[in-house]
């Protein structure tokens, strides 16, 4: 029940800022902030909760259209929770980002804002895939408006094509749902759209590879991995602080949730014959996006790259399939979470005070604002992977795992974490060392950060940090979670070896 | 020699209360004229007609009313939704003709009797049947599509749009004649269910069978505006005044697909393969050319033409899946996504339709820049209904799309399903298009006229119900689809 809350919350909260907005301008982001910190709360209150001897920490399931065999059925375990405190953390983060930055039409940002935040916390406990599916999209639109009405220059295109790829893709994912649904119904003669029940449907070897294609892409357009990331750095770029947040925060995760909870243990025959060609995705898109990312001169484009080049190894872990190699997967979208969502809200503050994101405009602003260069270089270090911060912890063991899969992808992305060093500190360079010149832009708002921007920034490097020196709460709680994935595919993968 | 007796015209109810609804609304205004009398009155026995159809339609009703009238509680059914859209065109109507300078009360009649032409219709497993309700539909409409000629300020090109839709529609009859004269040939009955297993008289072969059927198929695409039959359809909407395309787009629709559902399914059409891959063909052809026209287009009448073509070729989609799929679910798919059509044509052409009156009708998008923040309820009902055009889910747009994507995987048909996901996906553009425009801040140069036109109540009511409808039916499809899964088994 506590799930249904967990939504309804966000839902209804939404609902009350909008309406909020006519008594006082300042009221919606109360309301949001209120629901937001509610809704962490709940979520923290989960953690006390033991699991069932099936592994829910807690589930809900009601009829919902029993025509087709469609429940309300969500069910949360360690790997969900630890999403879900991500999403309550960043959902926070996001609102005190746009705090001062939104003034038009505060109340219709929230409430968009906090519909996103449901569909996301929808996503990441919906084990019905129509639900899931019904949850996908519905953080879809929402998002679209952040974008296209509180964007920057461009925003119409960033928006329209941020929608149009992952709507597509997400109708391809519908398909192969439909597809499982159905052979289903031809195996036991009902339909069923239940997590357990799909698992256990046989589907002839040559269609499931299609079936597992059309999931596949749908997580990696969302994850992004090259081929289908080229909405991302126009959707970053065009973003309010907040959405890219969001965006880069949580949405990004969506995605490698749907491969590891999804696309992996559906399809384990078409997974592991797929896995090399899926490794050399991730491995194309740590080196490609880390080459792009040193070649733009826009700051939130760069971050943008590098998000695709860093969730490269979540990928990488994810298709190496061991146990290393998924915590690794898992502790790099948290600690990604984390260090994107803090780089973006730098270049998002940067933009609010001198109104432009051309790095070769900027140049020795540790002058001027110390303490945000000294944050900047703080979250840069963390993403290019320094010991000790929890980026670290999530590269390596994905690293780790995934060399005991294959040798030569490994190698390859390795490279990466030389790319990432290059590149942060790069930034740093261009934009805080150096002579400060003010001729390209008006720098009479430049200001260093605010109390209550150090914070949430503070907050942010609390939590890597922990990550990285004292990890073992977290794959503790995700342990069992993978675990149990990795057994249920070993068993239908040794089954088909031993029938064969 | 049959007669008829008293029994058999109870289950005509809800068409002889609209045919009384007309002969009210005749002597008053023979009598008197009263432009919100007429109003009222149509209104009122359209909607009475709605609630006796779907009373009679529950729990079950399956009577044949002389050869030419099937009255199942499948027919019951669209002639509800028939009559309680039509009962909503009238409020449209109403507040848009207010202010026209003609008589305006035969409007009203004009839009009953098209709606006894479509009961006729959805109730039609005969030729004879099918033949006068198609006809008395279009001449209503020629009617309703012409209506503000006499306007000096009227909707543009009015004229154009009625001549052309007479002259196609009646090369259109023509084909469906020709192709039923050719069935009556082979087989020497008009009943739908006679036409592939009826007897066949010696010499004339399956070849002929298919001439036939293909001849009915191009009639009635005709009417659906399907590609390559749609030429007329973008320049009939855009002339029509606003009420009159909202009827052609939505019951002018509904019913001819639903005669057009029974003549595949009672007539076992599909089973000649020529003839599906004609439907293929045509599926194909719509989709994308209706998504990819519309893209470019900046009058909204437009978008919503070529839109509709591209709906139609989705329900041709279900339409094929009935193939060979052993359940009902590409008819029940049909249903679905019909009603789902109804709700969000009838939503979207109705915003216009509110801020528009006959004299000024607000038909380019780029009217409605900046209407989210001048008019939040109205461009959050047209958002909602064009996100439902678009498939999104918490709309019923989606739950239709669902049920059409169910159907084809059933059937396997893979390659539309193909075309069916780049059709969606090229149509977001231009639903989002217009989206976009209504969150812009608005221009200050823009006319006053426009912005501050401000719709009557009626329309406004009508509006926020079928909002509700949409959400409802989206987040809880469960009554629908018990519903539709039980009336479903009718048509088989």
């Amino acid at each position: 029940m506590i799930l249904i809350w967990l939504i309804s919350i966000l839902f209804i909260g939404g609902l009350i800022a909008w309406a909020s907005e006519s008594y006082d301008k300042n009221y919606p982001r109360l309301v949001a902030l209120i629901t937001v910190v509610l809704d962490f709360v709940l979520m923290f209150m989960l953690l006390q909760t033991e699991p069932t001897s099936a592994g829910w920490i807690s589930s809900f399931e009601a009829e919902w259209i029993p025509r087709f065999g469609i429940s309300l059925y969500f069910a949360l375990d360690g790997l969900s929770l630890l999403l879900l405190l991500l999403t309550g953390f960043l959902g926070v983060v996001a609102i005190g980002s746009a705090w001062d930055e939104i003034k038009v039409q505060p109340g219709f940002f929230y409430f968009n804002l906090l519909w996103t935040l449901a569909g996301v916390v929808g996503v990441f406990t919906a084990l019905d895939l129509f639900l899931f599916f019904f949850f996908w999209e519905v953080m879809l639109i929402p998002m679209y408006f952040i974008i296209a009405i509180w964007g920057h220059e461009n925003k119409s295109y960033a928006a329209m094509k941020f929608f149009i790829f992952t709507q597509v893709t997400g109708m391809l994912m519908l398909v192969s749902i439909l597809v499982l649904a159905y052979a289903h119904y031809t195996q036991f003669g009902v339909y069923s759209f239940k997590y357990e029940d799909l698992i256990s449907v046989n589907v002839s070897s040559s269609l499931q590879f299609w079936v597992m294609l059309g999931f596949f892409i749908a997580f990696t357009t969302k994850l992004p991995s090259v081929p289908f990331h080229s909405w991302l750095p126009d959707a970053h770029s065009q973003a309010p602080t907040a959405g890219s947040v969001i965006l880069a925060g949580i949405l990004l995760k969506t995605g490698a949730y749907g491969l590891i909870r999804f696309t992996i243990p559906l399809f384990p025959e078409a997974s592991a014959s797929f896995a090399p060609v899926a490794m050399a995705l991730a491995s194309i898109s740590i080196l490609y996006c880390a080459k792009v990312a040193f070649a733009q001169t826009d700051i939130k484009r760069l971050i943008a790259y590098t998000s695709v080049s860093h969730m490269g190894f979540v990928t990488l872990g994810v298709y190496a399939w061991n146990e290393q190699a998924l915590q690794g997967a898992v502790m790099t979208m948290l600690a990604h979470g984390l260090s994107a969502a803090a780089l973006f809200m730098l270049a998002g503050g940067l933009q609010h005070r001198i109104h432009t994101r051309n790095m070769s405009d900027m140049g020795g602003l540790w002058v001027r604002v110390p303490r945000m260069a000294v944050v900047a270089l703080f979250f840069s270090v963390a993403a290019l992977g320094m010991p000790g911060l929890g980026n670290f912890i999530g590269e390596f063991l994905a690293l780790l795992g995934a060399f005991q899969a294959n040798i030569l992808f490994t190698v390859i992305a390795a490279f990466g974490l030389i790319f990432a060093s290059v590149y942060s500190l790069w930034v740093i360079q261009r934009v805080f060392h150096g002579e400060f010149s003010s001729e390209h832009y008006d720098d009479s708002r430049l200001t260093d950060l605010s109390r209550r921007e150090m914070v949430y920034f503070g907050m942010m490097m609390g939590g890597l940090i922990w990550m990285g020196m004292y990890p073992q709460p977290f794959l503790d709680l995700s342990q069992p979670v993978l675990a149990q994935l990795l057994n249920s595919t070993e068993l239908v993968i040794s089954n088909l070896v031993s029938t064969q | 020699m049959m007669t008829i007796t008293l029994a058999d015209l109870i289950p005509l109810q809800p068409l002889l209360l609209v045919t009384l609804t007309v002969v009210i609304v005749m002597s008053a205004i023979a009598a008197r004229r009263n432009y919100l009398g007429a109003y009222l009155v149509t209104a009122a026995g359209l909607l009475v007609a709605a609630f006796t159809a779907f009373y009679m339609m529950l729990p079950s009703a399956d009577y044949q009313v002389t050869p030419l009238l099937i009255v199942d509680s499948y027919s019951l059914f669209f002639t509800g939704l028939i009559c309680a859209t039509a009962a909503c065109i009238c409020v449209f109507s109403y507040s848009y003709f207010s202010d026209l300078d003609d008589q305006k009360e035969e409007y009203f009649l004009l839009l009953a009797i098209a709606t006894i032409g479509s009961i006729v219709l959805v109730s039609s497993n005969h030729f004879v049947s099918m033949v006068i309700g198609i006809e008395t539909l279009s001449m209503s409409l020629y009617g309703m599509v012409a209506y503000s000629v006499q306007s000096d300020q009227s909707a543009k090109n009015s004229l154009e749009a009625a001549v052309k839709y007479l002259i196609l529609s009646a090369a259109a009859s023509g084909f469906l004649l020709f192709g039923m004269a050719l069935i009556y040939a082979q087989t020497g009955t008009l009943e739908f269910s006679s036409i592939i297993n009826g007897p066949v008289t010696s010499g004339l072969g399956e070849g002929f069978s298919v001439t036939a059927l293909l001849l009915l198929f191009a009639g009635l695409a005709f009417k659906l505006s399907l590609a390559p039959f749609h030429m007329w359809t973008p320049d009939v909407y855009e002339g029509s005044p606003l009420p009159a395309t909202i009827y052609l787009a939505t019951i002018g629709k509904v019913a001819t697909f639903v005669v057009l559902l029974r003549l595949i399914i009672n007539g076992e059409v599909l089973s000649l393969e020529p003839v599906t891959q004609a439907i293929s063909v045509v599926a194909m052809i719509s989709i994308m050319v209706g998504n990819l026209l519309a893209l470019r287009q900046e009058n909204l009448k437009r978008i919503l033409a070529y839109s509709s073509i591209a709906h139609m070729g989705y329900l041709l989609i279900a339409l094929i899946a009935s193939i060979d799929s052993g359940g009902t679910i590409s008819v029940e798919a049909i249903t679905v996504y019909l009603v789902a059509y109804v709700v969000m044509t009838l939503g979207a052409f109705g915003i216009a339709s509110n801020l528009s009156t006959s004299r000024a009708e607000l038909d380019n998008i780029e009217d409605y820049r900046g209407l989210f923040w001048r008019k939040p309820l109205l461009a959050t009902i047209f958002t909602g209904m064009l996100l439902s055009l678009a498939g999104i889910p918490l709309t019923v747009g989606f739950i239709g799309k669902f049920y059409v994507f169910l159907s084809g995987v059933e059937s396997q048909l893979w390659g539309l399903i193909v075309i069916l996901i780049i059709g969606s996906g090229i149509g977001l553009y231009y639903y989002l298009r217009i989206v976009y425009r209504m969150v812009l801040t608005q221009k200050e140069s823009m006319d006053p006229d426009i912005t501050a036109s401000s719709g009557d109540f009626g329309s406004q009511v009508v509006l926020v119900i079928a909002f509700c409808l949409l959400l409802f039916l989206g987040v809880y499809p469960t009554l629908l689809a018990s519903l539709v899964e039980s009336i479903s088994l009718y048509v088989l």
